[in-house]
């Protein structure tokens, strides 16, 4: 496949941009979504990734016409859509439940947005045909949803969402109702239909992984505001701040005193305890003041010989099996509990000396709690 | 792989089930016992009363065979009318009554402040008696009631509209006192209507009219029927209001009050027994022609897919 340039994208979309303007949405007195701002080019692939409650669901509905606006306001380039019901956005959306109609069959499913528009009936019987060759359900037309697998029920609901070509597809968690194994296969498949039809795609979740794996570009969104936006490469290596930093699997979040800073690199530590030297990500005061050390699980090693630098040693708590490795908690003799991973076996109770290079640990000038709130909110933040 | 595989733990042996276990996977157990006093109260309140009746209509007064009086009531027009008078309440009565359930159900599904306040106002009706009912639309519609005031006062007629003593009367009974039950039912039929089907029917472009025609409907017309068989039941033996509002020596001469006549007036227990069947037959055959046909809808669960 040649790689396209930004006009054929936007030439297959079908427009050049989609803009949401302080998009807000109040339920009573509680804000869920409050000045939203995202430029959504065409042809592009957004995640919108957050734990319960950070609005993600919220701007989706907003997007998808089933939620009006407290304030602000969405453009289609020159058409303001914000005011439109939904049957007249023509964006397809595959919900969370799938919502496919029980008393219909796969086929009048996913002809049933043609057939309201009135298209003629062979027409119907070629799309509809065309879309269920594309998610693979040709042999089961005419079955009921109700007889169908969960990742069967599941391409119906994209099939009948992209038969209509529609200018953008919205989709809520779709993954989220699956078992592990049909989830990575399902995400697998709606990357490639992203690829070969195109069509602009704005994608909710709450895994990291999925949103990383899926989308052009990641949104992520904190308690209905927006956190950071950026390349998956972006938001993975330079996450903005340390309720990214949970989220994106950095699972250690030690929040140190800061010893000495100068030149990009911090070190944070405690007289004769745990000192740890890494790359500032943000302004931190020379002396006195606290920061936060991020460091993924898989960036620790077991040091080999006393000497290395970074070194922290902890006792091992608990080790759990996963595979190639060994997912480990262990505690600092100050009692700080450290995540890390390792090839070999190792038993709890078990004292280890452990290193990681100065490049792979990010220093955050804020509070730890604010990450904490993160990593509680994803089921697995080990973001590999 | 630097972790050893452990050793493979042996197969668990089979399970050797028992009468016990091969009865119980067919549902039979103790805890059918409990079902005792319902299948005696039923078998000696219900199934006894109602096979002696049917024993008691074959058992005529003025002879003919056992079948003498069934020939004898389709023979006489004044009794066979009363088959067509009642027909004439029940039917229509039950279909407004579901019928108009089913929009103001519609408007009332979702969460909104006020909707328990609301509810209990429209189901109240059936707190009050036939006979409160019929009182208040003896006052209400009568020549000199508040309904036909205000059409002479508006010009609307030149003389009071008869609204009581005859078939409208009654009609209006039967709807005031048949909607809270059709309206609860038909409420409960939607909201097991998953409301992500009209959001996902919105986004395909559907209108709130076809979203009604091809999604909503469709998914009640079982519940319908299921409401609509029972409404016309409840207007079938019609009785009380028959007699207060209507005109129960003409128009609404319903079979309730030919069996009461025949019971009570002339003694024959045995031609009042006949009607009575007769009725249940009738009533059989509508609800019969209902269900085959709720029989060719779809029946399935009214929700959209997995999980949530």
């Amino acid at each position: 496949m040649t790689v396209e340039t930004a006009v054929e994208k936007e030439t297959r979309a079908g427009f050049a941009e989609l803009r949401l303007d302080g998009v807000t949405r109040r339920f009573g007195k509680a804000t869920a979504l409050s000045g939203f701002d995202l430029r959504i080019r065409g042809g592009e692939f957004i995640a919108l990734l957050g734990p319960s409650g950070c609005g993600k669901s919220t701007a989706l509905n907003c997007l998808a016409g089933l939620l009006p606006l407290s304030d602000g306001a969405i453009w289609l380039d020159d058409e303001r859509i914000d005011t439109l019901p939904p049957e007249k956005r023509g964006f397809g959306m595959v919900f969370q439940n799938y919502a496919l109609f029980p008393h219909l069959s796969v086929r009048k499913n996913v002809a049933f947005g043609l057939s309201v528009r009135r298209t003629a009936k062979s027409e119907i019987a070629a799309r509809v045909d065309e879309a269920l060759r594309t998610v693979e359900l040709t042999e089961h037309a005419d079955k009921l949803p109700g007889q169908l697998s969960g990742g069967q029920q599941q391409r119906v609901a994209i099939a009948r969402a992209i038969v209509l070509r529609p200018k953008l597809v919205l989709m809520d968690e779709p993954l989220s109702n699956l078992d592990a194994k049909l989830r990575v296969q399902m995400r697998t498949e709606i990357r490639r239909i992203h690829q070969t039809l195109g069509l602009t795609t704005v994608y909710v979740t709450h895994d990291q992984e999925e949103a990383l794996a899926l989308a052009d570009r990641v949104v992520v969104l904190r308690s209905g505001q927006v956190e950071q936006i950026g390349t998956p490469e972006e938001v993975y290596t330079y996450p903005a701040s340390t309720y990214i930093a949970g989220f994106m699997g950095y699972r250690n979040l030690l929040e140190l005193p800061v010893l000495s800073a100068g030149d990009g690199t911090v070190t944070l530590g405690e007289k004769d305890g745990l000192t740890l030297t890494g790359v500032g990500q943000d302004p931190v005061g020379g002396g006195g003041g606290r920061a936060v050390a991020a460091v993924r699980p898989e960036d620790f090693r077991i040091a080999a010989d006393a000497g290395a630098d970074n070194r922290v040693t902890v006792r091992v708590e608990v080790s759990e099996f996963h595979g190639r490795e060994v997912a480990a908690e262990g505690v600092t003799d100050d009692g700080r509990v450290v995540h890390f991973k390792s090839p070999e076996r190792i038993a709890p109770g078990e004292r280890v000396t452990l290193t990681v290079q100065p490049e792979r640990v990010l220093v955050f000038g804020e509070s730890v709690r604010a990450a904490a709130e993160a990593a509680g909110g994803t089921g697995a933040p080990d973001g590999g | 792989m630097a972790v050893d595989a452990p050793p493979r733990p042996p197969a668990p042996a089979t399970a050797r089930g028992g009468l016990r276990h091969r009865l119980a996977e067919r549902g039979v157990d103790r805890v059918l016992l409990l079902l005792l006093p319902a299948v005696l109260i039923i078998g000696l309140l219900f199934l006894y009363p109602m096979m002696y009746g049917v024993g008691l209509s074959l058992q005529p007064k003025n002879g003919g065979g056992p079948f003498g009086n069934y020939a004898d009531f389709f023979q006489d027009s004044y009794q066979r009318s009363t088959v067509w008078k009642t027909l004439k309440l029940a039917l229509p009565a039950a279909l407004i009554n579901v019928g108009a359930s089913v929009p103001i159900a519609y408007k009332l599904r979702g969460r909104f402040r006020g909707r328990r306040v609301l509810t209990a106002l429209l189901v109240l009706p059936v707190t009050l008696g036939t006979v409160l009912v019929a009182d208040g639309l003896l006052r209400y519609l009568g020549p000199k009631g508040w309904f036909n005031r205000i059409l002479l006062d508006l010009h609307l007629v030149d003389e009071p509209v008869r609204l009581i003593y005859n078939y409208w009367g009654v009609l209006f009974s039967l709807l005031i006192t048949g909607f809270p039950f059709a309206f609860l039912l038909v409420l409960s039929y939607m909201s097991g209507i998953d409301p992500t089907l009209e959001r996902a029917a919105a986004t395909l472009g559907a209108g709130p009219w076809q979203r009604m025609r091809r999604i909503v409907l469709p998914l009640l017309a079982p519940g319908l029927a299921t409401t609509f068989v029972l409404a016309f039941v409840l207007a079938f033996s019609v009785f009380p209001s028959a007699n207060l509002v209507g005109e129960p020596a003409g128009e609404t001469r319903v079979m309730a009050i030919a069996a009461y006549q025949a019971a009570f007036e002339k003694y024959d227990y045995s031609m009042a027994s006949t009607i009575a069947v007769l009725m249940g037959v009738f009533e059989l055959l509508v609800i019969s022609v209902t269900l085959l046909l709720r029989g060719r809808l779809y029946s399935g669960p009214a929700t959209g897919g997995k999980g949530s």
